[in-house]
């Protein structure tokens, strides 16, 4: 009897079995076709595809790749600007208007033909939308009242924008490379329009598109987006209407994928040709594999530990200063950040324009103990730091904890979510915090905005820079960071950020540690794949496999 | 007497329509007062976790003014309640909000991704039950032998390893070692223009369409995923199999059965097993409703777009619509799986059939 039973387990695991191997017997090599960039990269950060309303790190890869600026920077000297949809442009001797020529016979992607008043109207719907990116253009002096006549098309091939104030060109211009500048296709966009309600706090009776906007597409960039699926994918195609010379590839496709491991496994077996998420140990073991292929980039983004200053103990300036001394630099920048960041302690990311190039701190515990006891705690005190809980920073908090405590401070670590501990931050209610700021716009001031700059420190303040958030009175940086913005002399105006971050380095509660790098695990076949300066100018269009 | 018995049999023809509508209703204050708590607790909890919304939606970049006028519009500066009713009045007319992040209506999304999980949940729990309930009724029948044991480790490592690892390893032994599986997400991207999926049933799409490439493709890319939710499933229903069977076995119609002279296939197959299906049938529902809420781990490794993901993503990102309507399926599914295994009780149970 038991015999029957075990020759009907046999037939049964044999039938499991094939089951099993049936489609998957043979193994395949499916490499990637040919004309198809697959990049794996965590892209659930979208939100809408938007160039008026989008302000998330892939969103800026997306729009800068399939939109069309007046102007981009320039990647061999990125403190310039070179045109792009704009031939030549010039600033009126007040320094208020500035006019853009634009090139002639250029196309959409729908084909409609590009006039400044695509541009006009462009710069119209990003003001009155006035969505998260919009301050980048609202900081000029343009209202919804005065928009159009102050972002306005003189002839179709003209395009005139007045400022408020006679600001350095250099601002002005390298914030016109933000995607919110993006030009869209007006005849296109205004076939989507929705009718809206006006209200108090929305004036138009019309959306601008926006809802067909965040999936949709008016572009004419070298590519074109195709579709946008929502923590799936995003496809790109190649516009063959582009003005420029044409992209490489066909099509690029992002797909979305989280971790780290399963991004090298998918590069290592050719089912991806970009890996954009891989940790320190995967981006060195695809730097050893001879198929494959390495590139990474340094990102204005700097990360940095802040000293409320709500907090009497943190308030003392000679414990700002300890705790300069107090971070363990060198090991961070060997072990925690190797090949994601390298050690830079100004609030300038390197590249931009009077970005200082000075790293005076290093560990030093003696002089830190000095420090404390000058400032009344020999023997220490005990503070807590917010810590969202992912890498690198809970790595760096807890060597920060361990060198915090060779000089008598202990250092309480309260993990938390991303949103939690930003929500906690933006409510001035932690001690410090870990955290880092990446550039809004590629200029200097959106650094020494946020640093330097805090027009009210009461708990009311409208703008939350981080000078306010941790509670950083400086009336008289704030004044400096402003004049920054009229000197028009762009050596001068670089020297006076210089003077900004030497201020910060010596004296402001910001523990600036590291400037994040980007990087990338390449197939071998990809090539002419480059990282830029910045999320939006990671360009694939030059891209191609071999 | 006969005039009376048939005054009795029309008197109960009457009656039972009047139990059915009683039965309804009390199925459907118990319904609704489930989809309510279910809300109500889904909802407060969202509205206490210390995470700005409008954070969510905005970024930490957008200026002050902006900040204020996402919180009204998304009527955060109401009382809690009133949001609270609000919601629910708009979901009673089927309007579950739109997702922040997406910036869809929640119920679009979760059409959208509810099948890649339900495909790989169902294909899990075949997996699973096909081989969990054989193995399990190997081990009770050999009990105590080397087959039971290995039984045994096998639920073991199923219960213990968890899942993250395991299926790394497997994606690292399958998929890049031997190339037996494809790898990630649901479909190769060389069929990504040439395939329109209409049910989002892949597996089933492909089948219906007759393209066998994407079929086969399709297959590889669920299979490993399958397996390894088949394998934590099969873990569960052979370990109860087994207890069930164990028990089945020592009841007295077993031994009346043996004097018989059936075989002891027979027995154990015909008449054993038929009396464990009827417990199992809830120990495979509740492990397949467990499946359909979305393996989150599973999906992230596999870069499946799934429920479990969309959820969880939701969720850190306190996009409390997408969160409550994820919710308001998972629930639905709840019930609906409970109650299918109340009618399979029916039909396998003829003692719980109305008398």
């Amino acid at each position: 009897m038991m015999h029957k039973l075990q020759g009907r387990f046999r037939l049964l695991t044999a039938s499991a079995a094939m089951a099993l191997a049936m489609g998957v017997a043979q193994p395949s090599f499916a490499d990637t076709p040919k004309d198809t960039l697959v990049q794996a990269w965590a892209i659930d950060d979208i939100i809408t595809m938007d160039p008026g309303e989008a302000f998330e790190i892939s969103t800026a890869e997306m729009t800068s790749n399939t939109y069309s600026l007046l102007v981009r920077l320039d990647l061999n000297d990125t403190s310039k600007v070179v045109g792009d949809l704009a031939e030549s442009w010039e600033v009126s001797d007040d320094g208020l208007t500035y006019t853009f020529k634009l090139k002639p016979g250029m196309k959409f992607a729908s084909g409609n033909p590009i006039t400044a008043e695509d541009v006009a109207y462009s710069f119209e719907r990003a003001v009155k939308l006035d969505k998260s990116p919009a301050f980048i253009l609202t900081q000029f002096g343009l209202t919804g009242d005065n928009v159009t006549e102050k972002a306005k098309a003189a002839d179709d091939e003209t395009f005139v924008f007045t400022v408020d104030q006679p600001y350095a060109p250099s601002f002005v211009l390298n914030c016109l490379t933000a995607t919110v500048a993006s030009v869209v296709d007006k005849k296109l966009v205004l076939e989507h329009v929705k009718s809206a309600e006006p209200s108090d706090t929305y004036k138009y009776d019309n959306d601008f598109g926006n809802e067909w906007l965040k999936t949709g597409y008016a572009g004419s960039g070298p590519f074109k987006l195709r579709e946008w699926r929502a923590n799936e994918a995003v496809v790109l195609e190649r516009n063959d209407n582009y003005y420029g010379e044409q992209a490489k590839l066909a099509r690029v496709i992002y797909r979305h994928m989280k971790e780290s491991s399963g991004q090298r496994l998918a590069l290592e077996a050719g089912d991806v040709d970009v890996a954009r998420n891989l940790e320190p140990g995967d981006y060195e073991a695809v730097s050893k594999n001879s198929d494959l292929s390495t590139t990474s980039a340094a990102k204005g983004t700097v990360y940095y530990i802040s000293l409320n200053q709500k907090n009497e103990d943190l308030a003392k300036p000679e414990v700002r200063e300890a705790f300069k001394y107090l971070v363990d630099y060198d090991a961070i920048g060997a072990t925690l950040i190797k090949a994601i960041g390298e050690i830079h302690q100004t609030f300038l990311p390197k590249g931009v324009l009077g970005a200082l190039d000075e790293n005076p701190y290093k560990l030093d515990v003696a002089k830190a103990k000095e420090l404390l006891a000058k400032a009344g705690y020999p023997d220490g005190f005990s503070v807590t730091m917010d810590v969202r809980n992912t890498q690198p920073v809970t790595g760096i908090a807890e060597s920060f904890q361990q060198t915090l405590g060779q000089a008598g401070v202990k250092l309480e670590i309260i993990p938390g979510d991303g949103k939690q501990t930003l929500t906690k931050y933006r409510a001035r209610n932690h001690d410090m915090y870990i955290g880092q700021w990446g550039m809004d716009y590629f200029d200097p001031n959106s650094n020494a905005e946020t640093f330097t700059s805090n027009p009210d420190n009461s708990d009311e303040g409208k703008v939350k820079t981080l000078a306010w958030r941790n509670a950083w009175d400086v009336p008289e940086l704030t004044q400096k960071t402003k004049d920054a913005l009229l000197e028009r002399d762009s050596a001068k105006r670089a020297e006076i950020y210089r003077g900004l971050q030497k201020t910060v380095l010596e004296d402001s509660p910001f523990v600036i540690i590291f400037q994040q790098t980007e990087v990338a695990g390449l197939r071998g076949n990809v090539k002419d794949y480059k990282l830029g300066p910045s999320f939006d100018t990671n360009y694939v269009w030059n891209v191609s496999k071999e | 007497m006969s005039l009376s018995a048939t005054e009795r049999e029309n008197g109960r023809r009457r009656a039972r329509p009047r139990k059915i509508i009683a039965a309804a209703l009390q199925f459907f204050v118990v319904v609704a007062t489930t989809y309510l708590g279910l809300l109500a607790v889904t909802f407060f909890i969202g509205r206490v976790i210390p995470i700005d919304p409008v954070l969510a939606v905005l970024g930490d970049r957008a200026p002050a003014h902006v900040v204020e006028r996402t919180r009204e519009a998304m009527g955060l500066n109401l009382p809690l309640y009133q949001q609270f009713f609000i919601y629910v009045r708009q979901a009673l007319s089927g309007d579950f909000g739109t997702s922040v992040l997406t910036t869809n209506p929640v119920m679009t999304d979760i059409r959208r991704v509810f099948p890649a999980t339900i495909e790989l949940a169902t294909l899990g729990t075949l997996i699973g039950a096909l081989i969990g309930v054989p193995l399990g009724v190997l081990a009770a029948v050999r009990r105590g032998s080397l087959a039971d044991q290995i039984v045994r480790i096998i639920g073991l490592i199923g219960y213990s390893v968890p899942i993250f690892w395991l299926a790394l390893l497997a994606l690292l032994v399958f998929y890049a070692r031997l190339r037996w599986v494809a790898y990630p997400g649901r479909i190769d991207i060389v069929y990504e223009y040439s395939f329109t999926p209409i049910t989002g049933f892949y597996l089933f799409d492909a089948l219906w369409q007759g393209q066998w490439d994407v079929f086969r493709d399709v297959f590889r890319h669920i299979i490993l995923p399958a397996s390894l939710l088949g394998y934590f499933s099969l873990a569960y229903i052979s370990r109860m199999t087994r207890s069930f069977m164990l028990n089945e076995l020592q009841q007295e119609y077993i031994v009346a059965a043996r004097a018989k002279g059936l075989s002891e296939a027979r027995i154990i197959w015909g008449h054993a097993l038929r009396n464990a299906a009827v417990p199992l049938v809830t120990v495979i529902a509740l492990s397949y409703a467990g499946l359909l809420e979305g393996s989150v781990l599973t999906e992230t490794v596999f870069a499946w777009p799934g429920l479990g993901l969309y959820i969880t993503n939701s969720l850190q990102n306190a996009d409390m619509n997408a969160v409550l309507g994820g919710t308001i399926v998972i629930g639905s599914v709840f019930i609906g799986i409970n109650l299918l295994s109340d009618l399979l009780y029916r039909t396998l149970d003829p003692r719980t059939r109305a008398r």
